[in-house]
Order: C-alpha cells, then structure tokens, then sequence
C-alpha cells in the first residue's frame, strides 16, 4: 500500500528553496530512443529486422547478428521481477536527496533483462509492468509498476517524481475565454489540484461563461492578456513562484490561406500563438525552473495546446498552421532550456475543434471536455507528446512515418 | 508690444485662460470598438520595450508601439467612411491645418444618458440647445457630453447579445449639424455613433452622413463636464500619417479660466 501523499503546508519563509538536481542525464545516441518512446508514454524496445531478437540496452548493432537494421517496436511490457535491493547511500546529489531508493533486476516477457527502479508495491516474485518514463533529466527509464495498484499508487515518491501529477499542485490556465478553460478547470480540480489560477483577457468586453468559471471554488480569475507584455509580466510579478503548472489555451485562429489572405490577421495569430508563448515562458519560465525541487507542490510542467497542423498544415488554415509550425519549433527550444531544470514542457496535439471556426467542417472534431483529459492523463503519465483525438493521432503516425508523404497527402494528392 | 498671440499666452498664464485635457491615457485595457470576429479588427494599444537603460541600449529607454489609427482617443478623418473615401483632402495628411484648431460647443445630454444607455441626441435636443446658447456657429466642432467617459470596465462598451447600447445621435440630428455647416462632431464613447448606430437608416448615420460631407469625428474624449457650452476653443491635431484614416491624438480645450 501505498501512502497517500501529505496535503503541502506552508513553507517555511526563513529556510532556502531546494535547488534542482538532476539524475544523471549522459546517453549514447542509441539510448535516445529510449526517451522517444518515453516523451510520448509508449514501451518500446530495439527490435533486430534479421534476426528477430528484442535487445536491452539499445545499442548501434544486434547483439545477437550484428546486424544495423534495428528498429524500434512497441514491445509486451510484462515481466517477473527477479531481484531487488533498496539503495540507502549514494554519491549522486540527485539519489541523495531521494534516499532510500529501491531498484531491482527484472526479465521481460520479451526476451531481455532490466535493470529497472522499482514501485514500491513492487517486490521480487512479482509479475510487473515495466513502463518507459522520462526521469527528471528528460531521459527514459525503466519503471516496474505492479500490475494491480492500490488506490493511492500514483503518490509514490518515484512515480511522482516521474510524473507531472497535478495532485495537490497550483494551475495556471492562461486563457479563460477559451472553450477549454471549463472543462479543463473541472478536470484539474477532479484529479486533485489545489488552485486553479485562469487568465482574464479584456476584462472590459463581458463574454459568456464567465460566471461558470468564476463560480467554481479553488479557482481564482485574474487579469492575463498574452498579446501585451505589461501584463503577462505583472501577473508573473504577483502569482509566478505559485504556479506549479502552466497551461498555455490562449489561441488565435481565423481561417484562409497565403492567396487571399489576411496579414493583419496573420500578425493577430503570431502575436497570441508564437508571440504570446514566449512572453509567458519570459515571464513564468524562470520562477517555475527554479522551483522544480520545492517539495510536493513543486513546479512541475508547461503545457502547450498545438494544432496537428504544427507538423504540416491544413492549406485552408494556412497561417494559422504557421503560427503551429513555429509554437512547436519554440516548444522544442523551451524544452531544452527548462530540461536543466527538469521542468518537463509537454505538447498536446489536437484535430480540428468543435468550435465556431471549424463549424462548416465535418466530424470528426475535437471537444473540449476530451482534450481536458488528454491534458490531466498527460501529466499523471508525465508525457511529452500527447495526441489528442484520432485526426491528431493518424496526423502524428503519418508525419512520423514519412513527412513528404503526409504533406501531399493533405494538399490533396491523394485519395 | 501686444498682440493676439500674447494675449492668449498671458490669459493662459493668469489663469483667464485654461487648457483641459479631454484625452484618455492610451494604455492597452482602454476598450477598442468590438466588430463581428470574421471582420478585421482595431488593433489594442501596445508597448514592447526595445530598451531600458540596458544591454539593448545602455542609457536610453524607448518602447515599440502597436496600436489602430482608431485607438484610444482618435480623430476620424473623412476616408474613414466608404462615404467620405472620394471627399479632396480627406486624409489626415492633407487636412489643412486651420482644422484643427477652432470653435467648440457642447451639448449636455449626461442627464439622458445616466436614464438610458440608448439615449439619442436629436433634432429637438440641438433646436432647445440653441434656444439656450444661440445658434451653432459655423465651422465648430460640436461634442456631445454624455459622462460615459466615466464609465469603467464593461460598462464602457455595454455589449450584450444585441450589440453594444451607448448614446448616440440619430440621423436627423447629424443632417441638422451639416445644415449649421460644423467642422465635426465629437463623443465619449467608443465611437460617434451610438452602440446600436447600425440599426438606424442610413447605418453609422454619424460615420456615413459626417464623413460624406468632408466632416471629422472626435471619439473617446473625456472631461466634457468641465467645458462651458459655447466660448472655448478644441485643438485636436492629428498624426500626420501618409493616407491615414485617422489618429490617436492628444486633444486640448481652452476654456476661460475663473473670472477675477
């Protein structure tokens, strides 16, 4: 069993902040692919294309055939623990502070032998499942998990250090006038957030809604306008070193595309999609990487909301795609920059949304409510890269499988 | 040796005259009109900026702006409207500049307006006033005082499902105005024309009646209330932006100062 984790109390003003430490974060370039699968919550494992045989750790040739044909493949994830040890002294900083630590050996169904951390409902004789999760240092590891969980297994301190679990964290959902904002609020208060922080553009345009969102107790509605720098920053100044996870909803989309289309509108979408991300990551990112050690409610993740057109647009919505295109591209420089932090930066992909702006455009499309959970399972799962809906889903698949493809594919070249 | 000039610069500095400021800071919460969302919109007033006695510039300070031509409190040239778009010299670049320093009346409808956001400024209201104060004299500007400047938050705009409600004039009055041959019309709220100014006949008639004359338009102003009715003077230049629609500005009256 295990604990459910103490409610945060108040910190103690006249003691230090913890500074983040990281474990260990040198890979080979082979191990990378370990983080891959990790980033988007899938067990994957090296697969030989000549002999067939699944290997661990990854490395450049099979270990079998030294064959180089090796290809990555979702893999059965379960196994028998076969040893285990708790880990009481170590000289890494990171293992320290997180004393004791338990580890164990454990064999796959698949074949290989692992070295993995392991739940502490985990014991040896167990049949597991070994899960892939990004540590605080943005690389993969091997988690045994147990196959049934008690009630409160996500508050083990390894997992949640794994994870980015809004449990007992403090939320800022920086666009209340988005249609996500409800559902989004409701669902990070049903997994056990504290506070809800929701960002008020243009308190002097009422807009419907309003009073659902600011009829919820534990959320607080405070003025936020991406598109002005003043204030992102006074809003940083007041609630920055409380916000634990940032979620980016504010987004500006009018359709059309490069012929017959519209620059001012063009300008309004980088100002709020590209533009309006780096001013919060100015404003917020800092407070929050320095807060990625502050115990329970420790900062924990960025989330950015993205279109699939990030990865090739629909030409209808042509600019918007642009802005996608460069919200990801600054996703990916955030994300190395808040890796020394171990602030992890998650992008959710959707398709199009129910909404007014996609309203002539057949199903399937994207609710709301599905994308608030996409985003709460997200983060209990500590992804990186999290498709929401089978349109963002296919998009993914297909653009990962061959770019080229994918494009012509959506100009219309094939049917 | 005296003249007009310094006559008017040792009233200003006696105090018999007095300058008002009816200009309301540009900051980026003031409201912008609102248009349905497939229309382009009024871009909001916004700072970025370039340096602050730093790295980017070690000892100077200076800011980016972004905003609309029909920002904050702004100056509506004749091009504004499809009405007035062929009007000679009507950009704010080719108004001459007598324009913009001249006579200025105010009409007081506050007491309407404090009863009714849709209060209308009419033919009637004009026709009393001038049974008051005299007729209209030529080439003034007229402003119409309502104290929505006053209004903070969204009361400023009053938008609700059927559109924004906030005071206005009706047709017949803006036709009585060219008929006193003024300079332009001047409110306090976001535009000239009431919130619900479309649903009249000709739509805007402020925007489309004005303007087609060669007219200018005053919106966003404050401090009416401390205007007299008649014998003050608007100086209301413009920026003078190539083919511009209009301009943010800073407007100033001189009103006479307290009589000794």
């Amino acid at each position: 069993m295990t604990k459910p984790l103490p409610t945060p109390v108040k910190k103690n003003p006249q003691k230090r902040s913890t500074v983040p430490t990281l474990p260990p974060v040198a890979r080979s370039r082979a191990a990378l692919g370990l983080a891959v699968a990790a980033a988007r919550g899938a067990f994957a494992l090296q697969h030989c294309e000549d002999c067939g045989a699944v290997q661990y750790p990854p490395r450049d040739a099979c270990c079998k055939c030294l064959s180089v044909a090796l290809d990555w493949r979702e893999t059965d994830p379960t196994a028998k623990v076969l040893a285990q040890t708790t880990i009481r002294v170590s000289p890494d900083p990171y293992f320290r502070e997180r004393l004791p630590w338990r580890m164990g050996s454990v064999k796959l169904a698949a074949g290989p032998v692992v070295v993995c951390h392991l739940h502490s409902e985990v014991v040896r004789g167990d049949t597991a499942e070994i899960v892939l999760k990004l540590d605080k240092a943005g690389q993969g590891v091997m988690v045994a998990l147990p196959q049934k969980g008690s009630e409160h297994m996500q508050d083990d301190p390894m997992l949640r250090a794994m994870s980015c679990d809004p449990r007992h964290r403090r939320v800022l959902i920086t666009d209340a006038r988005s249609p996500l904002a409800l559902p989004l609020a409701k669902a990070l208060l049903g997994a056990g957030a504290t506070t809800i922080f929701i960002g008020e553009p243009e308190d002097w345009r009422n807009w419907e809604g309003r009073a659902a969102l600011a009829a919820l107790e534990n959320v607080d509605l405070l003025p936020l306008d991406v598109t002005d720098t003043s204030s992102v920053t006074r809003l940083a100044a007041e609630i920055g070193g409380k916000v634990d996870i940032l979620i980016n909803t504010a987004s500006f989309l009018r359709p059309g595309g490069v012929l017959g289309g519209d620059t001012v509108f063009a300008r309004d979408s980088m100002e709020t999609n590209v533009l309006g991300l780096m001013r919060l990551a100015q404003a917020f990112g800092p407070a929050m990487a320095g807060r990625t050690a502050d115990g329970v409610n420790s900062a924990a993740a960025w989330v950015n909301l993205l279109s699939s057109q990030a990865l090739a647009p629909d030409t209808s919505f042509g600019t918007f795609g642009a802005t996608q295109a460069a919200a990801r591209s600054l996703s990916q420089t955030l994300r190395a920059e808040f890796s020394k932090a171990g602030l992890r930066v998650m992008n959710v992909y959707s398709g199009p949304a129910d909404d007014e702006w996609h309203q002539p455009l057949p199903p399937p499309k994207v609710s709301p409510s599905s994308v608030a959970r996409a985003i709460v399972k997200g983060l209990i799962d500590g992804l990186e890269e999290v498709a929401c809906g089978d349109i963002a889903r296919e998009a993914l698949e297909r653009w990962s499988a061959d770019p080229a493809l994918f494009e012509r594919e959506l100009r219309g070249g094939g049917s | 040796m005296s003249n007009a000039i310094t006559d008017l610069v040792s009233a200003l500095a006696d105090g018999q005259a007095r300058i008002v400021d009816l200009t309301h800071t540009l900051d980026p919460d003031f409201p912008v009109i609102i248009l349905p969302p497939e229309f382009g919109q009024c871009a909001r007033f916004r700072m970025e900026e370039v340096s602050a006695y730093d790295h980017r510039g070690p000892a100077w300070k200076w800011h980016n702006l972004t905003l609309n031509e029909h920002t904050g409190t702004h100056f509506d040239a004749p091009i504004h409207w499809v009405s007035g778009k062929d009007v000679p010299n009507g950009a704010v670049d080719a108004i001459p500049p007598e324009m913009f320093v001249g006579p200025v009346v105010v009409i007081d409808c506050s007491e309407g307006a404090a009863q009714d956001a849709d209060f209308e400024l009419t033919p009637d209201i004009i026709l009393a006033w001038e049974d008051a104060h005299g007729r209209i004299p030529a080439d003034a500007w007229v402003l119409m005082r309502t104290d929505w400047s006053k209004r903070r938050g969204t009361d400023y705009l009053n938008m609700h499902n059927d559109g924004p409600h906030s005071p206005g004039p009706v047709p017949a009055a803006i036709e009585l105005l060219l008929e006193r041959g003024i300079r332009g019309f001047g409110t306090e709220t976001v535009g000239t024309d009431a919130g619900q100014g479309a649903h009249y006949t000709p739509p805007y008639p402020a925007h489309y009646l004005l303007h087609g004359a060669g007219k200018y338009g005053l919106q966003c102003l404050c401090n009416l209330d401390q205007l007299p009715p008649t014998g003050a003077m608007l100086i209301a230049p413009p920026l003078k932006i190539k083919g511009g629609t209009g301009s943010p500005l800073r407007v100033l009256a001189l009103i006479p100062g307290e009589t000794t």
